[in-house]
């Protein structure tokens, strides 16, 4: 049925390393790395065509043109920027905490790291496949925010401390929303693997199958990770504006770049559990009944199913961003425990009626 | 009740808000209409700047190579930063001594384009010239003369 099978790739890797190592830890070790060299190419591809794609979808929102001159339409701007970046001074500072300091930027960044290995991008194209995959991804993506704070406070600086803070109450409230919008989600598809939540999304997607409540939970879910991912209209940790640049002012160089790029990949991490849960992952759109546009569906490869699906989801917080304002803190919080999470929890009611009684489709 | 139904009031209020502004920004991301960036070195020959934008103070002369200033000095005076150096000389008309300008100095390089001196001067000889491409490699030719040699005075300063 499906074209590109990931899992005839990977092993026949893994017997070809059994071959010429053997059954043991030096494979396992060999295996690690490749994982681990793969995702940090693909963290930094990503990464690069993510801040491309901002300052695109930015400058076309604003009738401008964005970047033009380094490369074709400006597409090796952000490679130049990262170069810069990278022979920038890091600057000493004096008064900050140098071992919370340093640590800080990798804290954020192996958060995303240690969130992106569970998603799967195509059916073997997946590093951990727990059967407690949600659970887990929500977990480890609400540690960025550790990194967050022990920036803001090592910093030494009232703006840094200030961002810190604020992103510190931000991501304690909608940490819950999102949670409770991808439990939702669970009710109907009664795993938290994510392999099977996408195999359960064959004959239609998530937020088809459980329309309403999926669809409430979608919505919340979309919300509730843009303030999780520190993006406006919530970047009030950063808020240029008022704060310089929040929790990262005092950073320069490469730490800064670890703290821009752990951003735009958890904006990525973001969208792909969206795309994942609710919109049927690496699944092609299947409309039950239509058997020739199902077929036809499948020739795509599914891997391109999942980042375009990935991608529109990034559009659309992209869309947000350059379209609302920045929330106070108090609507901020306001939007999250008087709103948000009774809608949820009354969502979540919802779909556990939805489900016992079998209206979902 | 009215608080249940203020409170599903306010979500669906704020919904539509919040789609009012990303209609609007759709619109533009689908159809900018015009792009206001200029692709500057490229667009040289084509770029127009606009009417009010003020790239450096000059004394429109007409095709006879009259100008109106008269060497009153008032621009001078009114230079904030001694931008404008004013040389005038004395000259015979109708067997009359009637003072003139020799020299209308106006230094580019200390200029802050701050506009009083188009502003103050009585017989607007002065005006903004669109030209800003002002970069050369020595700063004695940012020191300009801005009446044109041999130019004289325009017979009808009131119009």
């Amino acid at each position: 049925m499906f074209l590109y099978d990931f899992t005839q790739l990977t092993s026949s890797i893994h017997s070809s390393l059994v071959e010429s190592f053997g059954e043991g830890a030096l494979t396992t070790t060999i295996e690690l790395a490749i994982a681990g060299v793969a995702y940090l190419i693909f963290f930094a591809v990503l990464g690069l065509f993510l801040v491309y794609l901002e300052r695109k979808v930015c400058a076309f929102i604003q009738n401008r043109l964005g970047p033009m001159r380094v490369g074709p339409w400006g597409l090796l701007q952000t490679i130049a920027d990262f170069i810069k970046l990278l022979m920038k001074e890091l600057i000493y500072i004096k008064s900050a905490d140098q071992f919370l300091f340093n640590v800080a930027p990798f804290i954020v960044i192996t958060a995303s790291f240690l969130a992106i290995g569970a998603i799967p991008f195509d059916k073997g194209l997946q590093v951990l496949d727990f059967d407690i995959g949600i659970f887990y991804v929500a977990a480890v993506s609400s540690l960025g925010v550790l990194g967050v704070l022990l920036a803001g406070w090592a910093s030494n600086n009232k703006y840094s401390l200030i961002g810190a803070m604020r992103s510190g109450a931000q991501i304690v409230s909608y940490e819950l929303s999102v949670g409770l919008s991808l439990m939702t989600i669970i009710v109907l598809a009664g795993t938290m693997q994510f392999s099977e939540i996408v195999a359960g999304q064959a004959d239609l997607w998530f937020i088809f199958k459980g329309h309403i409540p999926a669809m409430i939970a979608f919505v919340i879910f979309l919300i509730a990770g843009t303030a999780e991912t520190n993006r406006g209209p919530f970047d009030l940790a950063e808020a240029e504006s008022e704060l310089t640049a929040g929790f990262h002012t005092e950073y320069s160089g490469i730490k800064f770049a670890l703290f821009f790029l752990a951003e735009y990949i958890n904006m990525f991490i973001v969208a792909s559990i969206a795309t994942t849960v609710f919109l049927g992952g690496w699944m092609p759109l299947h409309i039950p009944g239509l058997e020739g546009f199902n077929h036809v569906m499948d020739f795509i490869p599914p891997v391109l199913w999942f980042f375009m699906k990935a991608f529109t989801v990034v559009f659309i917080m992209m869309w947000f961003k350059w379209t609302f304002p920045r929330l106070r803190i108090d609507q901020l919080l306001t939007l999250e425990w008087k709103y948000l999470l009774p809608l949820n929890l009354i969502n979540i009611v919802l779909m556990a009626v939805v489900v016992l009684l079998g209206w979902h489709l | 009740m009215k608080v249940v139904v203020d409170y599903f009031k306010d979500i669906f209020g704020g919904i539509k808000t919040l789609i009012t502004g990303m209609k609007v920004t759709g619109k533009y991301f689908v159809s900018p209409g015009e792009i206001v960036t200029q692709q500057y070195p490229e667009n040289r020959e084509t770029l127009q700047m606009f009417d009010r934008f003020k790239g450096e103070v000059i004394m429109p002369h007409n095709d006879k190579n009259e100008h109106k200033c008269t060497g009153c000095g008032i621009c001078e005076m009114n230079c904030p930063n001694g931008s404008i150096e004013i040389i005038s000389k004395w000259e015979i008309v109708d067997e009359k001594k009637k003072k003139a300008i020799d020299k209308h100095i106006y230094h580019l390089s200390m200029c802050t384009f701050c506009g009083l001196c188009v502003k103050t001067c009585p017989s607007k000889a002065l005006a903004f010239g669109q030209e800003f491409e002002h970069s050369v490699f020595d700063r004695s030719q940012l020191t300009k003369i801005l009446n044109k040699p041999n130019s004289v005075v325009t017979k009808d300063l009131k119009e």
